[in-house]
């Protein structure tokens, strides 16, 4: 009990004191989370709407490819972004490796599939013929498809909370290509392996109930908006 | 309850079209075409191929082969101002998240009209279907019947050549779907556009249409004037389909003072209009202008030309009235007899009655070259 009372005192401590250690780890944090978040709207929310309200050759292997990546444990995407961008591998010319670029690039390939994957599922629960309706009339491919991803807004903002928490809560990516660099590359998941390797429970515990804050401020402004949809009658 | 035709062109028509899903074919209709201001009441069982052939009509979908045209010239789904020349409104209403303000305005905002504007036309089409200031309340909180009314204001606020209405009131409750029906087929005469309405329900089609195309797996089994194919179906199945008898064969046996005598193969059927003697015809009666009365009764003094006594061969219940078949003869002619006007009568099969109807009742057409069809 001791542990989580002087774990609270610690992370009350840090915000109001501010090391400059410990903003720093939160800048790469959100750094790193909104560029891979950003990164993986832009490729998965297209990816998602042809996946879930499409129909074209090689459909299946790509929703399968997509439930993989979902899946697949952030520490291997890691390990294959780590051999690419090596020395030695093909990517290792932009000397990338342990830098916030390189676990921003290792975040997106576990953003993107989430919000692809999420974001088909939320298009798919679309009636065809609501979009028959849409086409005639008048509405155009583009307006079609901005009108589904409208209709299903609350699953795709869920397909984007559930990306940027992703992102935001994965160790192993950011250990193997970012090195955990402290200045640097350490962000809150990683500072909490650390300090927890240094006996620092109390400073670890605190990096965690700042992580624990930011998902349920997250989720909370998602809850907040789909319950003032269905107040509004949006929904 | 047709209405007079502009006639002043065929801005829709279809040619061969196909559609096959997985290699299987849903429709295969030779030919279809709508008058200019017409409304063609596209009719047939659920599975018939009424939907997709308006989904290629209104070129929302693609045939697997055919063509449409619209004013003669072929058009494809990619023909962004054709489509805008025409709007739908389905079964369900699909309304859109928002205001029914939005949903109106929906097509208005992809044509870019200005606000201004917007405003005023989805006021005017929210006042023609009975919603007059409903604009800022939300899509998704309105009842079923009101969620059409939103729906074909969505439509006629585009004031599209072309109007399709895909079964639009096939999921709404009788009371309902009755003063929808009335209000759509107002709305639709006064629009004067051209329209084509699915429905599998005849009453529906009989009080909207001018025309109408029945469908049977896939294929147009019957075509022509609404009153034209609701008397004389062109087989067995559309007869049952719409609540009829097949039609009788008969001989044009004299015509005089536009009164024409056939024989049918036992009584003598007088219809109205001008006919060669001896010319072979189609002779149908819809069952709702056939009327039984008890035999031997004193039958009240009638303009009927039609007096001949049958059989009760058939009956059956359809909802509130029931569906009678008289044998005349050899000659099987329907009628519709309320519950209690049968209880009244103590009709059952086996019953003597007689039959009456009017000759502008009978509807009669030649044989094609004098062949049986």
């Amino acid at each position: 009990m001791s542990v989580l009372v002087e774990a609270v005192v610690t992370s009350v401590r840090l915000v109001l004191q501010g090391s400059e250690e410990f903003w720093n780890v939160i800048a790469v944090t959100f750094e790193v989370a909104i560029i891979s978040t950003i990164v993986g709207v832009l490729l998965g929310t297209p990816m998602g709407f042809l996946m879930g309200a499409t129909r074209f050759r090689g459909r299946r292997t790509m929703i399968a490819l997509t439930n993989t990546g979902m899946a697949i444990p952030p520490v291997v995407i890691g390990l294959l972004v780590m051999m690419m961008l090596s020395r030695k591998g093909p990517l290792g010319f932009l000397g990338m490796l342990y830098t916030v670029n390189a676990m921003s690039v290792a975040q997106t390939f576990i953003s993107t599939p989430m919000i692809a994957g999420l974001t088909a599922a939320a298009v798919a629960s679309i009636p065809y013929k609501l979009r028959l309706q849409a086409r005639s009339l008048g509405a155009s491919p583009w307006q079609e498809a901005l009108l589904v991803i409208k209709e299903a807004r609350l699953g795709v903002v869920a397909a984007v909370a559930a990306g940027f928490g992703a992102v935001v809560r994965g160790v192993g990516a950011v250990m193997m290509v970012g090195g955990n660099i402290e200045g640097k590359t350490r962000v809150l998941t990683t500072a909490i392996v650390q300090e927890s390797r240094k006996g620092e429970f109390g400073t670890s515990l605190a990096y965690g109930i700042i992580l624990m804050t930011v998902t349920f401020g997250l989720n909370g402004l998602i809850t907040w908006y789909q319950h003032s949809s269905e107040r509004l009658g949006r929904v | 309850m047709s209405r007079p035709q502009s006639g002043t062109g065929l801005p829709l028509r279809a040619e061969g079209v196909r559609k096959e899903y997985d290699k299987r074919v849903v429709l295969d209709v030779d030919h279809v075409e709508i008058e200019s201001g017409q409304t063609l009441a596209l009719l047939g069982p659920s599975g018939s191929g009424k939907s997709t052939l308006l989904s290629i009509l209104g070129l929302l979908e693609p045939p697997t082969a055919g063509q449409v045209y619209l004013d003669g010239k072929p058009v494809s789904t990619k023909d962004t101002a054709a489509r805008a020349q025409m709007a739908a409104a389905f079964q369900s209403p699909y309304l859109f998240k928002g205001t029914v303000a939005d949903n109106v305005a929906y097509g208005l905002k992809l044509r870019r009209m200005p606000v201004a504007g917007r405003r005023e036309a989805v006021a005017e089409a929210l006042e023609r279907v009975g919603l007059g200031g409903w604009e800022s309340r939300s899509a998704l909180t309105l009842s079923g019947g009101e969620a059409h009314r939103v729906a074909l204001a969505r439509a006629l606020v585009l004031r599209p050549r072309v109007l399709l209405l895909d079964e639009p009131l096939s999921s709404l409750d009788p009371l309902i779907k009755m003063q929808m029906m009335q209000d759509f087929a107002r709305i639709i005469r006064e629009e004067t556009m051209t329209t084509l309405y699915v429905t599998h329900d005849q009453s529906e089609a009989m009080a909207v249409g001018d025309v109408m195309v029945i469908l049977r797996e896939g294929k147009a089994v019957a075509r022509g004037h609404v009153d034209d194919v609701m008397g004389l179906p062109p087989d067995e199945w559309t007869a049952c389909f719409i609540g009829s008898e097949p039609p009788f064969r008969g001989v044009v046996i004299e015509s005089d003072e536009g009164l024409t005598g056939i024989d049918v193969g036992g009584p003598i059927v007088w219809a109205t209009g001008t006919l060669a003697p001896g010319t072979r015809v189609l002779v149908g009666i819809r069952p709702e202008d056939v009327l039984l009365f008890e035999s031997g009764v004193e039958i009240p003094t009638t303009t009927a030309r039609n007096q001949m006594a049958g059989t009760v061969t058939a009956m059956q219940l359809l909802g509130v009235m029931y569906h009678v078949v008289v044998d005349i003869d050899g000659v099987r002619l329907a009628s519709r007899v309320s519950r209690a006007s049968v209880r009244e009568m103590q009709l059952e099969r086996g019953s003597e009655v007689q039959v009456i109807f009017k000759a502008t009742a009978v509807r009669v057409k030649p044989q094609e070259d004098g062949r049986d069809s």
